[in-house]
């Protein structure tokens, strides 16, 4: 009842703001540019392969496309990400509407859900307009539905795995710019620390790969979901949802 | 419906109120009075369940404000000191919001909406953008938030601050009509809003409560007794003790003349009204009575004399 207020109200929020529409706009250009040049790539290779039926045998559209778009697509959701979820929690305190929200009859728990699935909402939506790339390669060949849908659950995860990281920086600062600013920091932060396995070695190695945020998208792209990744993904989210209400029950002690 | 019992609320190493006690009746208005920083804000806050207290407790409309906060919540209006709203949404929106996370069910929404909107006199701006609004009529919505849930409590933080005085008025007595139904706390720096609003009053400083009670017995107990002044002309050495003569006067001081007339201030028994046996008396000696009115009741001086007796007190 109460998060499904702040669902709605979110929703609204977004739409009355330009926020979603420059959001959306500018991802389906870049995500379509990758979608672009991949696929052109694809074609160029495919003609050079005709000539030789070797090389030809290992071409594939799930390969060669749509698992270098999925990690491209993962690598541009670390962008624009923070944008959706840098307002969530920070303008409310800016603006000490927060103060109104946490004296409505409603649990911090809500609040926080309502806030966290219209943020997810607006991402599912986001990748839903994606699946026209994938409907523009079926329009000239045959597409593997099963690659093609754990890759959308990988993205899934990846992406709400973003949001709920977001949604956690964005409970902590006053400021917008910093919410999404140190969100993308931390992001990258989790992405780049998979290189620093290679320089380590050894079992640190695995651990460092484990812990870095985009290497669990890959084997979703090549159509299998291992519990390892879904379980990284699910801790993440549940993780930073859970220090956000922390961090919002401290708010209430220190005023 | 409101009982505060030994709140004691810490920042830190800043203590905002201490052991502050008080209780409000249903359906009465109080105005909780104080000078900037006296922990106004503070107490309506926990009262609110905003934040927790740090000492005492609090309970409201018969729940506890810490344990029973959800059931708190659900009887109270608040409103905060800076009028809080989303300026992205139209006034219309923003109430049906407030309604359906207060709980209003939702056959009731439309109608619960419409009749705040039309008690605060905010239908002709009902599709525009709050942050478009006037100060005053962003006031107004933050009332009708307040009021959407029809609550037993409303808590209402300087509710008139920064408005134009016609708009002061208006809330002012959107405010007196929600008496009897509601239980209304408000809290305020302007002393004459409190005489005009309230039915009791609470003087809160330096986070301690100063003095309670209704207006008249707040006169009473920091002016046991009625002053009058008086500007008469006449010999001064038969005024005086003629004045001293009358039944019920406790004191006569000469305090000097002014446009030949001499300046007598009479302190009397507060159940004796001492004016028409004075007037009479001038009359009958033919001395010229050329000004006289009763002092001393005003809730500015009951205030000024709480406040500086504090300050007095703890200078020393």
């Amino acid at each position: 009842m109460g998060a499904w207020a702040v669902f709605k109200k979110e929703m609204r929020l977004y739409f009355t703001s330009p926020v979603a529409y420059v959001v959306f706009t500018f991802f389906l250009l870049i995500v379509g540019y990758f979608f672009y040049s991949i696929f052109a790539f694809y074609n160029l290779t495919s003609m050079q392969a005709a000539m030789n039926p070797a090389f030809a045998r290992d071409l594939n559209i799930t390969d060669a496309v749509m698992r270098p778009l999925f990690s491209n697509t993962g690598i541009i959701l670390l962008f624009f990400m923070p944008m959706l979820t840098m307002r969530l929690f920070a303008e409310e305190k800016r603006s000490g509407t927060i103060e109104l929200l946490l004296t409505f009859p409603v649990r911090d728990g809500e609040v926080l859900l309502g806030k966290f699935a219209a943020a997810a909402v607006l991402f599912l939506m986001l990748l839903g307009l994606t699946a026209l790339y994938p409907a523009m390669v079926g329009y000239f060949t045959r597409v593997e539905w099963g690659p093609l849908l754990s890759g959308y659950l990988g993205l899934l995860l990846l992406g709400s795995s973003f949001l709920a990281v977001g949604v956690l920086v964005s409970s902590l600062t006053e400021n917008q710019i910093v919410a999404s600013f140190a969100t993308f920091a931390i992001l990258l932060g989790f992405w780049v620390i998979g290189w620093s396995g290679d320089l380590v070695g050894g079992n640190w190695r695995a651990v460092f790969q484990y812990l870095s945020i985009l290497e669990h998208l890959d084997s979703f792209g090549r159509g299998v979901i291992d519990t390892k990744d879904v379980l990284y993904y699910l801790s993440v989210i549940a993780l930073s949802l859970f220090l956000t209400l922390r961090a919002l029950e401290s708010k209430r002690w220190r005023g | 419906m409101i009982q505060v019992d030994r709140l004691t609320k810490q920042y830190g190493p800043v203590t905002a109120i201490r052991d502050v006690s008080f209780s409000i009746e249903k359906g009465g208005v109080v105005g909780f009075l104080g000078p900037n920083g006296a922990g106004k804000t503070t107490t309506m806050r926990i009262l609110a369940c905003f934040m927790p207290a740090t000492g005492g407790t609090a309970r409201v409309a018969g729940y506890d404000v810490f344990s029973q906060s959800l059931e708190v919540r659900r009887r109270i209006g608040y409103l905060p000191e800076n009028v809080p709203l989303y300026g992205e949404l139209t006034v219309a929106a923003y109430l049906d919001f407030a309604a359906e996370i207060k709980g209003v069910p939702r056959s009731d929404r439309k109608r619960r909406v419409a009749e705040v909107m039309d008690r605060c006199d905010l239908a002709d701006v009902q599709h525009r953008l709050i942050g478009k609004l006037s100060k005053g009529y962003r006031q107004r919505v933050g009332l009708a938030q307040a009021l959407v849930n029809d609550p037993d409590v409303l808590i209402l933080d300087e509710p008139t601050i920064g408005l134009d005085p016609v708009q002061v008025a208006e809330i002012r007595a959107l405010i007196k009509s929600l008496a009897g139904q509601h239980t209304v706390i408000l809290s305020t720096h302007i002393l004459p809003e409190v005489s005009m609003v309230c039915e009791g009053v609470i003087i809160i400083n330096r986070g301690r409560i100063a003095a309670q009670g209704s207006l008249d017995r707040l006169a009473e107990e920091f002016f046991p007794t009625a002053r009058v002044e008086l500007h008469i002309t006449g010999p001064a050495e038969a005024v005086g003790p003629a004045l001293r003569q009358i039944p019920g006067v406790l004191r006569v001081e000469h305090q000097g003349t002014a446009n030949g007339a001499g300046i007598y201030l009479v302190e009397a028994m507060r159940d004796r009204d001492v004016r028409a046996p004075i007037a009479q008396l001038v009359a009958e000696r033919r001395w010229g009575l050329l000004e006289l009115h009763q002092m001393g009741m005003s809730l500015e001086e009951v205030f000024l004399r709480v406040v500086a007796g504090e300050e007095y007190g703890a200078g020393t």
